[in-house]
């Protein structure tokens, strides 16, 4: 076993050795552009990424004419907020989305709503960090031009109702994004069944290479149509302009192709290796709590908060098991996680989380050295803690007048 | 965010990490900070003729804030009542290389030492100081 040990797969994912394989030949040897159309380079460079696009819309049941590059989810994002808003500004300028959003979604909303050009209801979550369809209905108004809601959240996992917001969404006549960052490739995903209009991926989540990602478009039932972001040659349909990464394309397909040939076993080797680390860890640790929803979440993901010790130095402690928590200390901000506060979780319980992201090449040997540092970790800075010192003295915390600072 | 070296001594090798019977009378107590500010810090005199012979931390918070407490034990040591009221938040900052983001947890490493001070001050109130 190698240290340092990679458990944060929900920030990005090593890249697949055979998907570097696939994009070799395609920087030096083949480097066409896919837009000339007049000689043999363009033409391979094309063939690739129109395969690419095929791999990549088979893994989310859509035609490859729906698919849209981009450098990024946060992109996508970006321009299918963006992009419907100023389309169909005539029909409506109201958006419906939640509390638990990744920032790609919220801070474009509230971009958005700053500039004036859109009102934005921000849903709450419940306990378990799920989206209530029956919220969604409700927020709609005659203004409502688009809903935007994640398919799998990024620190906690819980994955939504996205086929029931999806109906609501249709049978409203309001148009439905997704935000499928973390979920695309680790879950079906299947844009008809699920009635999703515009979704957003990317291609660093999925053992790819950074810099692509894409934005799926609904070409029939309806017919989508956004206001480009970037103008230029008229690239993807007009939707998004600039040459073409072959590479980077031809890799995000290949691994697109790798995730859906794999997910069924893989799907069922990271649960197993997740539950056995969430049981070991919980049964060792008193007072160590889930956050997001105890079965309906992602098969890599798991996070817990450890009552008495903060995340941070909990990290620290951990030198060589790459985590993240959902600590102020470890964010620019000087606040704790807000998709934890948003489920209610304390803010004493937010500083004090900690996010498994399990992935492709982690192994069992890699999660019983987690499980038994982290309980080593936990019970060394509770022996260093004041607040253990006095919960196990009986004090209610509750009940304590701290001077905050 | 890389530690400094210190930094990273104090967590691993936290240096007088535990507690005294906060009622005795020749133990100040400080407790400083806020569970929902992610740092609460628990600093402890012992005090004898007026010069700390002992100290004692225990800390919830960042690295930096556990090793600004552990810090602040090891310098209360030896010093008179009066010469730790002088132990100043920018003398940790600067003796463990505190990053600006960091600066607060010395700031409470501070305030925790007043606050064992005037613990121990206000328990020893209207009785000459050296007297147990």
């Amino acid at each position: 076993m190698k240290l340092p040990i990679f458990l944060d797969n929900h920030s990005t994912t090593p890249m697949d050795p055979r998907v570097l394989e696939a994009m070799l030949p395609y920087f030096v040897e083949k480097f066409g552009n896919a837009a000339s159309r007049n000689h043999a380079f363009g033409w391979a460079a094309e063939e690739a990424v129109e395969q690419a696009r095929k791999q990549i819309a088979k893994l989310i049941k859509a035609d490859a004419k729906e698919i849209v590059f981009t450098s990024g989810a946060t992109e996508s994002d970006n321009l299918a907020l963006k992009g419907v808003l100023e389309m169909y500004k005539e029909k409506g300028t109201h958006i419906i989305t939640s509390s638990t959003e990744h920032r790609a979604v919220l801070d474009t909303a509230k971009s958005l709503e700053a500039k004036g050009l859109a009102t934005v209801t921000y849903l709450p979550v419940d306990k378990y960090g799920m989206v209530n369809p029956q919220d969604v209905q409700n927020a709609i108004t005659d203004k409502t031009i688009l809903i935007s809601i994640m398919l799998a959240n990024n620190e906690i996992g819980t994955i939504n109702p996205i086929q029931e917001i999806g109906k609501i969404a249709k049978s409203k006549g309001v148009l439905f994004h997704c935000d499928a960052t973390q979920g695309v490739g680790k879950i079906p995903v299947d844009v008809q069944a699920m009635g999703i209009d515009l979704m957003s991926f990317t291609s660093h989540k999925v053992y790819g290479p950074k810099g692509v990602g894409a934005l799926y478009v609904r070409k029939r039932n309806p017919r989508v149509r956004i206001a480009a972001q970037i103008d230029g040659g008229g690239h993807e349909r007009g939707m998004r302009s600039g040459t073409l990464p072959v590479p980077l394309i031809v890799g995000f397909g290949k691994a697109c192709e790798l995730c859906e040939q794999e997910m069924v076993t893989e799907t069922a080797r990271l649960i197993k290796m997740r539950d056995r680390l969430q049981t070991d860890i919980m049964a060792a640790l008193e007072e160590s709590y889930l956050n997001g929803h105890p079965t309906n979440r992602l098969p890599g993901n798991l996070n817990i908060s450890f009552a008495y010790v903060e995340g941070e130095s909990l990290l620290m402690g951990m030198k060589d098991i790459a985590l993240s928590s959902g600590s102020a200390c470890t964010s620019a901000t000087l606040e704790p996680s807000y998709v934890l506060r948003a489920l209610g979780v304390g803010t004493e319980l937010a500083h004090s989380s900690i996010r498994f992201g399990l992935g492709r090449f982690n192994t069992d040997d890699e999660i019983d050295y987690t499980t038994k540092k982290v309980i080593e970790v936990v019970t060394k800075l509770r022996e260093m803690s004041p607040l253990y010192e006095m919960a196990k003295e009986g004090v209610d915390l509750k009940s304590v007048q701290w001077a905050a600072h | 965010m890389a530690y400094s070296d210190k930094v990273v001594d104090h967590f691993n090798n936290p240096r007088n990490m535990g507690s005294f019977k906060k009622d005795d009378a020749d133990v100040g107590t400080g407790m400083v900070g806020a569970p929902e500010c992610g740092d609460v810090m628990k600093l402890q005199i012992k005090v004898q003729n007026d010069t700390i012979v002992d100290a004692k931390f225990k800390t919830f918070g960042c690295g930096s804030a556990i090793a600004s407490s552990s810090l602040a034990t090891e310098w209360l040591k030896g010093k008179t009542i009066e010469e730790a009221q002088k132990i100043k938040n920018t003398d940790i900052v600067q003796e463990l290389n505190l990053p600006p983001v960091k600066i607060h947890c010395s700031v409470l490493a501070e305030d925790a030492i007043k606050a064992a001070l005037a613990d121990y001050q206000k328990k020893t109130d209207g009785q000459p100081t050296g007297t147990k």
